[in-house]
């Protein structure tokens, strides 16, 4: 039976991670290549890196970043942040990631998501969809919410997937950071409409809340990044419940 | 000497680092004298089958294929490239094993099938440990290969059940990526390489 996918966000800058971590025993927890291989090892069952370097080299850092991932990974790992075109994206995947993941780069040029779908088919495009709600729907933020671009997030889901997105990475704008809950709402709505993987990203705080969206087939997978990086929940205790309560997971 | 195929595939680095991870020596190569001459032959595969199938034709790399008497691993689209033929922009493949790949059935669950997904072994295989059924490989893929009497194991998905590894005289192929299946994977291409 497929299993649902656990999937740690890590915030990358200059190859450096930017959240704060405590694991125990990382010889440089600021390096994301040991943090990933640490994840793994708990029993991540994929990885999602997103680059928010903000200089002019960017696609050699991440490129970088990409090539030295990819020789210690041995689980899928996705790239985005800054992915703007298809030679960003061939530097990225050539250099070992599995899929890249796009967002404000599309919502400013979709036909950037036939392209990169037309170059390296859909199970590699990744099209993360910050959305934000409204008493009448969800409009599509960009650039880490900051702006709010006034597309309807449902029609811009079902674009991108008619130009070939291979996998939706939805994010709550209202549900991140409060650790109090995916948005339900939200996952009801793109749910039925989605007829690709759907990562559900944004609010998580315990393990119920993993449990709840995902026991109810609100989605394929579930991200998160402070939640693990700070070590509020550890992975293994994560999968042990969902297991616990005949959610399918990858065992540890 | 084991030399992985060149004609572009997506995921030539990913399966590279893994051989490297294993300290298996490894060579990347088109040309036919070098491929001949290997000890064993991998052929990876991300993407559209008709665009690879181009490909390895214009590498003139189609008949060098299906005349290679060594061990020939596909994986992922280099399983379903080893069939006669692909739904898939309606693909004439290498044809060494009998069948047509199809698409999964749209409509129901999220197509492309991907994540870690269960394998059911059904036969003796030396790709696979007994240790192997019902453990969890991963897959990406939308189109699936048919069973038959080379198929090992198999998985299900979308209310299909496909053959995710096979094994027919020297061919052998993974519709999941050993690459990419942490443990498990390395224990494949490890029984490859030392089978």
């Amino acid at each position: 039976m497929l299993a649902k996918r656990i999937i740690p966000c890590l915030d990358v800058s200059d190859g450096r991670t930017v959240k704060g971590v405590n694991f125990v025993g990382l010889r440089d927890a600021g390096d994301p290549v040991e943090l990933a291989a640490q994840y793994a090892a708990e029993g991540a069952d994929e990885l999602v890196f997103l680059d928010i370097t903000a200089t002019v080299e960017k696609r050699q850092t991440v490129t970088a970043l990409a090539l030295r991932v990819g020789r210690v990974l041995d689980i899928p790992f996705t790239i985005g942040g800054g992915i703007g075109s298809v030679g960003d994206a061939a530097s990225v995947l050539q250099a070992g990631a599995d899929k890249v993941a796009v967002n404000s780069a599309a919502v400013a040029r979709p036909e950037l998501v036939s392209e990169l779908a037309e170059a390296f088919g859909s199970q590699a495009i990744v099209v993360s969809v910050d959305a934000k709600g409204h008493a009448d729907g969800w409009t599509v933020a960009t650039h880490g919410g900051r702006t709010d671009t006034g597309f309807d997030a449902l029609a811009w889901i079902a674009e991108v997937q008619d130009r070939g997105a291979g996998e939706i990475l939805l994010t709550s704008m209202d549900a991140d950071g409060t650790q109090a809950g995916f948005d339900r709402p939200l996952l009801e709505a793109v749910r039925p409409l989605c007829c690709v993987p759907l990562i559900a990203s944004g609010g998580a705080g315990t393990i119920a809340h993993f449990a709840e969206v995902l026991a109810a087939d609100l989605a394929d997978a579930a991200l998160a990044a402070s939640l693990f990086h700070y070590g509020t929940l550890c992975i293994p205790d994560l999968k042990a419940a969902l297991a616990a309560q005949a959610i399918p997971i990858r065992p540890c | 000497m084991i030399a992985l195929i060149d004609y572009g595939a997506g995921n030539t680095r990913s399966v590279v680092n893994a051989l490297d991870r294993l300290s298996v020596d490894w060579t990347l190569s088109a040309d036919p004298a070098v491929l001949n001459s290997a000890d064993k032959l991998i052929l990876p595969g991300v993407g559209a089958a008709g665009s690879a199938m181009h490909a390895l034709r214009e590498a003139g790399l189609v008949d060098v294929l299906r005349a290679t008497e060594q061990p020939l691993l596909g994986v992922c689209l280099g399983l379903q490239l080893l069939y006669e033929r692909s739904e898939e922009d309606d693909t004439e493949c290498l044809g060494l094993l009998p069948g047509v790949v199809r698409r999964f059935p749209d409509g129901g669950v999220p197509i492309p099938h991907m994540g870690w997904n269960t394998l059911r072994l059904i036969g003796e295989t030396s790709l696979l440990d007994a240790g192997m059924d019902d453990a969890h490989a991963y897959f990406v893929h939308s189109y699936a290969a048919p069973m038959g009497p080379e198929t090992r194991a198999t998985c299900t998905y979308a209310g299909v059940t496909f053959s995710a590894v096979v094994q027919h005289g020297r061919v052998v192929a993974t519709q999941f990526h050993p690459e990419k299946s942490a443990a498990l994977g390395a224990a494949v291409l490890r029984n490859f390489v030392t089978a």
